[in-house]
């Protein structure tokens, strides 16, 4: 079998490309990091890779809005980009990298990035934070990930707020199968911190209609090892951290 | 500077102003409001932020719409109202206020538009053709009551320092700064002035040079037999500022009939030099220090550390200061040998106390809440989006620091041993890289070497500098290429005294020769003074082999980063600035950096004459547990710790916090910096506000035992262990104030010497005073000590957190009734009394078998004891564990139970072991004191007693969370 190939994408003010790299090559993919000038310079080396992700970061200090100009970037290699997808490909968004595929429009292809009717946005709390939530996974387009599972994950935006024009489009978007992963806490209403940001929904992570443009704002590719987590110190037998299975999962749809 | 280009009201530029939709919070405006209701402005009912744009007149109305829906409002969140130039908005509500970077003020959000406009093809011209600026446009829509307005606006809104600002008027500048007049040479004539003409030529030109310096200067010229050009003057200036050269600490000081010199090589170096660490790879003479790490896979890396003060910019404006701190200790690391990777940030913040009442604050001094908002966020932009976790630090309160408040600022990085040496050779092109140079930050090193007063704010609006991080990422990601592809020789980073000071110090024992007229400008119409000194953030300065010239340039041009030729190394041991052809400077190299006299200054120090107090019998201790938890010092930081990102590069051990809920404070903090090391690096902070004016060297020799007991807490190994030291103190011209710092050098030298751990880098400021009228208020001697240690191997790393019932708690070390300078003291508003300082024949070995006993796996839980002592480290450790407690104090005959619960003695841990593991983890401790102290509980309930069975505390941990996080918030 050959070995799945991905690319991590990044621009100026992007910083988690190592890590994320780091955490394809764990879930099994060989990786190449490249800046998005790079690519737009050559880019029918698009073809060549199988997993494409928008790693974290402040892309163009997020200067206007979160992932605005790298999303406006996108709309000049926007047909590469569907065909990658058309092709089988999977493209991943994390943290800033989901708010840049949001900026994009990609999520929503029938409209124009401008008429969108999702975004994310300013934090309930009002800042920045960083902090370790619990994630589930839905029912969704994205059934490489076991419906039901839950681990933890750290967050860290400014900007991770998810939200619909209406209820409306929300439910549009469970019911279509883009709901993909969701905040967890004690009870079923969760509170804060629990839902870090006030997302629409516990909504952390969508995708497309087709399942294959997926974005989430926490960061599974800081949970790799079995000492990330702030409370691995109570555990004994674990070996890794469960940021592994989740890109490992990724990797090994890409290859089907 | 001459006058500004104002455009009459209202601009003529297209205006856009970007609200959130009414349905939509508005962080900005909530933020705002709360401000202003806490300084007590009630008529300010409502506020909304409308983020604000100037686009060029010369586009047509499409290009405009496209700017707004593409690049500016979100079509779900946001209402954009646009006015074409010269109109006048249709403003809503019933007042306003505008606020716009003063022009020359760098402003990285009208730079992103450009380049966005130009990339997206909106304006067909390039970035450099275009201007946009931003400013922010507030609504309310019940008008306030007209002083609060302007308090509003001055206090909350802007900082008048780099803003401008206007109320109900829709006036905003639309233009670029204005030329300085005159590019010629300069002469300054001071060859027939006396002492005190010269003194005042200082004085007027914010030189900060003293009379002997002058004199110097002036004898030196003579020689020459012409005057000084402003050029030269300048350079002297900043390069011989306490700021850039540490005059005190490498002058002569007399002291009790001793004569020191060079207190710096006499006390901190010299152990470093006496223990000569195999380990130590670099010490002392290069931007930071830099210690072995690991071997893996071939490859040698070494670590190195950088901790800076950034005082007076910050207490000026905190936001500007602590962010440009930060982006200032980050160029350190970039430019230490040939360039490490910055893998973690620290900060610590001394600041006055958070509840002073708003009439007790200083003229033309902000009140402590505010500044530590403004350094928290001013940490978190910029370190957060360099990508770089803030990882440890600290918040201090005093009284002392109102006025004057201190930042520091760290940076660790990680480089493999290659790296670790540069060199400069005559015949090297000289290159900057980086940011474009603007008129910020003229006169910073000397401004930060004088005490602060009332006016500080309006004379040195200049020294404020205004930090671009996502600039400085492209630095760090074009360096780090350029660096691997090894393009270049040598770097260093432009710090105080910007290109002068880079230059200068790199072409030390060569030369160089610049044109000032290559450097590239944020806008025309610098002069060449102002492009030589500008602090301008940002940029780092190169020594690049002629024939690497273009691929370096090509590298960087990759990352979005400029990298331009300037000039070049020479081998004639002169300093020569040409600007269009004209010789500016010509200054020996030999004067500049050797020629400054060294001053002669007397210490002396005597302790406080305060009477010793009995130690205070507590009525109810557990109610006094909880009001010492409630202090700002001790209480929970969370909500400061929680903006920063401490996760990003995904090497986290041991984070900020511990425990179930991950609220519990860590001591020290541990990284996993090499995948496929075992290794970790830990990091620890010792400080402490109260100890040094009654003991300056038992607060030095404290605040080192409080570092090490940090990492060797956390898992990390106290011989393989490097600190760095940051003195700030009050004005050391003072001998009062001068003998204090060499009693704490002194503390510093005997603890490193003891405890086998040599000083890696270094740096002070020494002119923390405040003046109001006649009055100088000096700030608390305060000694920041980091620790740098290696954890052999991550998966042994011990948290805090309570971790099972029925597990035995133990105390390390020994408890004395040293409660002079403690939490508990400040809390019953007491003076006086026995500082803790640690014994420094036991304590190495006490570290050493406590790190062995965890080596072993006998420790599941470690805490230190420091501000509160044992009561406030068991309630931490339980809430941390979401585990009860049952305790018996079995305390000596002659230690009172206050000072059992609450006194601050060093080298002391709480240790939790599983019971079949306490004899071994006992013999692991050999001789040290081990007292057994009780059990851990499944029961909720922190429960300790006298050596009686008398209940002293019986507390619920809720009741114990509940104070911890109940009082204090930003």
């Amino acid at each position: 079998m050959q070995t799945t190939q991905a690319l991590v994408l990044r621009t100026s003010g992007t910083n988690c490309e190592l890590e994320t790299a780091r955490a394809l090559e764990r879930g099994g993919a060989k990786v190449d990091v490249l800046s998005h000038r790079r690519l737009q310079d050559d880019l029918p080396r698009l073809t060549k890779y199988r997993v494409l992700v928008f790693a974290g970061g402040f892309s163009h200090g997020d200067d206007l809005a979160a992932g605005r100009v790298w999303g406006s970037d996108l709309r000049a290699i926007r047909r590469e980009l569907d065909a990658f997808v058309a092709d089988g490909g999977l493209i991943l968004g994390v943290c800033n990298g989901f708010q840049v595929l949001m900026e994009s429009g990609l999520f929503q292809p029938d409209r124009a990035p401008e008429e969108r009717t999702l975004a994310l946005y300013s934090n309930a709390s009002n800042h920045y934070e960083c902090r370790w939530v619990q994630l589930a996974v839905e029912r969704s387009k994205c059934s490489w990930w076991t419906e039901g599972w839950k681990f933890p994950v750290p967050v860290a935006h400014a900007e991770g707020r998810f939200t619909c024009k209406d209820e409306a489009t929300l439910e549009e978007l469970r019911a279509a199968g883009q709901i993909v992963l969701t905040y967890q806490g004690a009870n079923e209403t969760l509170s804060y911190p629990e839902n870090p940001n006030g997302s629409m929904g516990d909504v952390a992570g969508i995708c497309d209609p087709s399942g294959r443009v997926v974005g989430l704002m926490p960061h599974p590719e800081r949970n790799l090892d079995l000492f990330n987590r702030p409370d691995w110190t109570r555990f004994e037998g674990r070996q890794e951290g469960e940021g592994v299975r989740f890109y490992a999962d990724l990797v090994a749809a890409a290859q089907g | 500077m001459a006058p500004v280009t104002i455009s009459p009201a209202p601009p003529q530029a297209w205006r856009v102003e970007v609200f959130r939709r009414p349905t939509v919070d508005d962080p900005e405006g909530t933020h705002a409001l709360a401000a202003a209701q806490a300084l007590g402005l009630s008529s300010i009912s409502d506020l909304r932020l409308g983020r604000g744009y100037l686009l060029p007149p010369e586009f047509d109305e499409t290009q405009v719409l496209r700017t707004v829906r593409e690049l500016l409002a979100d079509p779900v969140l946001d209402v954009a109202r646009i006015t074409a130039p010269g109109e006048m908005p249709a403003r809503e509500g019933a007042a306003f206020v505008l606020v716009a970077r003063k022009p020359g003020v760098t402003d990285p959000v009208s730079q992103t538009l450009e380049r966005a406009l130009h990339t997206a093809g909106i304006a067909p011209v390039t970035e450099e053709d275009l201007l946009v600026t931003t400013f922010q446009a507030w609504e309310m829509q019940t008008r306030p009551a007209e002083e609060h307005l302007s308090q509003l606006s001055k206090r909350v809104l802007a900082n008048v320092v780099i803003d401008a600002v206007s109320i109900d008027d829709e006036t905003l500048y639309y233009g670029r700064p204005a030329e300085a007049e005159g590019h010629g040479v300069v002469d300054v004539p001071l060859l027939k002035l006396d002492e005190a003409a010269l003194v005042q030529l200082s004085n007027d030109g914010l030189l900060s040079l003293d009379a002997a310096e002058m004199l110097t200067i002036q004898e030196h010229f003579a020689d020459q037999g012409r005057e000084p050009t402003s050029c030269e003057l300048e350079t002297l200036a900043q390069t011989w500022s306490e700021h850039c050269q540490h005059k005190t600490f490498r002058g002569l000081i007399e002291m009790d009939g001793e004569v020191i010199d060079n207190l710096l090589k006499s006390t901190i170096a010299k152990a470093t030099y006496e223990l000569d660490k195999p380990w130590c790879i670099s010490v002392f003479h290069d931007n930071a220090g830099i210690v072995e790490f690991d071997h893996v896979d071939g490859e040698t890396w070494d670590l190195s550390m950088k901790v800076e003060t950034h005082n007076h910019p910050s207490a000026i404006d905190p936001y500007g200061g602590a962010g440009t701190g930060i982006g200032g200790v980050v160029r350190d690391i970039l430019g230490v040998g040939m360039g490490a990777k910055p893998i973690a940030n620290l900060d610590a913040f001394f600041v006055g106390p958070p509840d002073l009442a708003p009439d007790q604050v200083p003229r033309g001094s902000m009140h402590p809440s505010r500044i530590l908002r403004g350094v928290v966020a001013g940490v978190r932009d910029y370190g957060n989006r360099m990508g770089i976790p803030t990882v440890a630090g600290g918040v201090w309160f005093h009284e002392g620091y109102t006025a004057n408040p201190l930042v520091y600022a760290g940076t660790v990085g990680l480089m493999p041993r290659w790296a670790a040496t540069k060199e400069v050779r005559p015949g090297d092109v000289i290159v900057t890289v980086g940011g474009r140079t603007g008129r910020d930050g003229i006169h910073g090193a000397t401004f930060s070497s004088v005490e602060l007063h009332e006016d500080s704010e309006t004379q040195s609006a200049g020294a404020v500098q205004i930090g671009d991080p996502i600039t400085e990422k492209k630095v760090l990601d074009g360096l780090l290429a350029a660096r691997d592809a090894r393009l270049f020789r040598g770097l260093t980073d432009c710090g105080a005294g910007g290109l002068s000071s880079a230059v200068g110090e790199m072409g030390a024992e060569c030369g160089a020769e610049v044109d000032l007229d290559l450097v590239p400008l944020k806008y025309p119409g610098l002069s060449p003074e102002e492009i030589w000194i500008s602090e301008a953030q940002e940029r780092m300065v190169l020594s690049v082999p002629p024939e690497d010239l273009e691929a370096c340039i090509k590298i960087f041009d990759a990352e979005g980063a400029t990298a331009t030729a300037i000039g070049h190394f020479t081998d004639t041991g002169r300093l020569v600035l040409r600007y269009g052809g004209v010789v500016h400077a010509d200054i020996n190299m030999n004067f500049l950096h050797e020629g400054n006299p060294r001053q002669t200054r007397k210490a002396t120090w005597s302790a406080p004459d305060l009477p010793t107090p009995a130690v205070p019998v507590l009525d109810d201790p557990g109610a006094t547990l909880l009001e010492l938890l409630k202090r700002p010092t001790l209480a929970n930081k969370e909500w400061i710790i929680r903006q920063f990102d401490h996760e990003v590069q995904g090497q986290r051990v041991i984070g900020p916090t511990s425990g179930v809920r991950n609220d519990g404070p860590s001591d020290g903090v541990v990284l996993h910096p090499v995948p496929g090391s075992k290794k970790g690096a830990a990091i620890g902070l010792g400080a402490n506000a109260r100890y040094g004016r009654l003991d300056p060297r038992a607060m030095a020799e404290t605040c080192i035992d409080e570092a090490l007991r940090n990492v060797v807490a956390a898992g990390g190994d106290p011989t393989h262990t490097s600190l760095l030291d940051n003195f700030s103190w009050g004005n050391c011209n003072k001998p009062d104030r001068l003998g204090s710092l060499v009693h704490a050098a002194k503390g510093c030298y005997a603890s490193a010497m003891a405890l086998g751990t040599p000083f890696i880098s270094g740096k002070d400021s020494l002119n923390n005073e405040y003046r109001v009228g006649d009055e100088t208020i000096a700030i608390p001697p305060t000694l920041l000590i980091s620790a740098l240690s290696i954890v052999p191997d991550v998966t042994k790393a011990v948290t805090m957190d309570l971790k099972k019932a029925g597990n035995i708690l133990m105390l390390v070390g020994e408890t004395k009734n040293q409660l002079g300078g403690s939490e508990l003291h400040a809390l019953l508003g007491m003076d006086g009394g026995e500082v803790p300082r640690p014994d420094l024949r036991t304590s190495p070995d006490l570290f050493a078998c406590l790190h062995a006993a965890m080596q072993a796996s006998l420790v599941r839980t470690c805490h230190d004891l420091s501000e509160g002592g044992l009561g406030v480290a068991l309630a931490e450790s339980a809430m941390a564990g979401d585990l009860g407690a049952t305790i018996q104090l079995s305390y000596a005959k002659d230690l009172n139970r206050t000072s059992a619960l609450f006194s601050e003695s060093t080298t002391r841990f709480l240790v939790e072991v599983a019971p079949h593991q306490v004899a071994p983890f006992q013999e692991a401790l050999g001789s040290h004191p081990v007292t057994q102290l009780g059990e851990v509980q499944a029961a909720s309930r922190l429960q300790i007693s006298d050596m009686n069975g008398d209940s002293l505390v019986d507390l619920s941990i809720d009741s114990i969370r509940d104070a911890f996080n109940g009082s204090f918030q930003g």
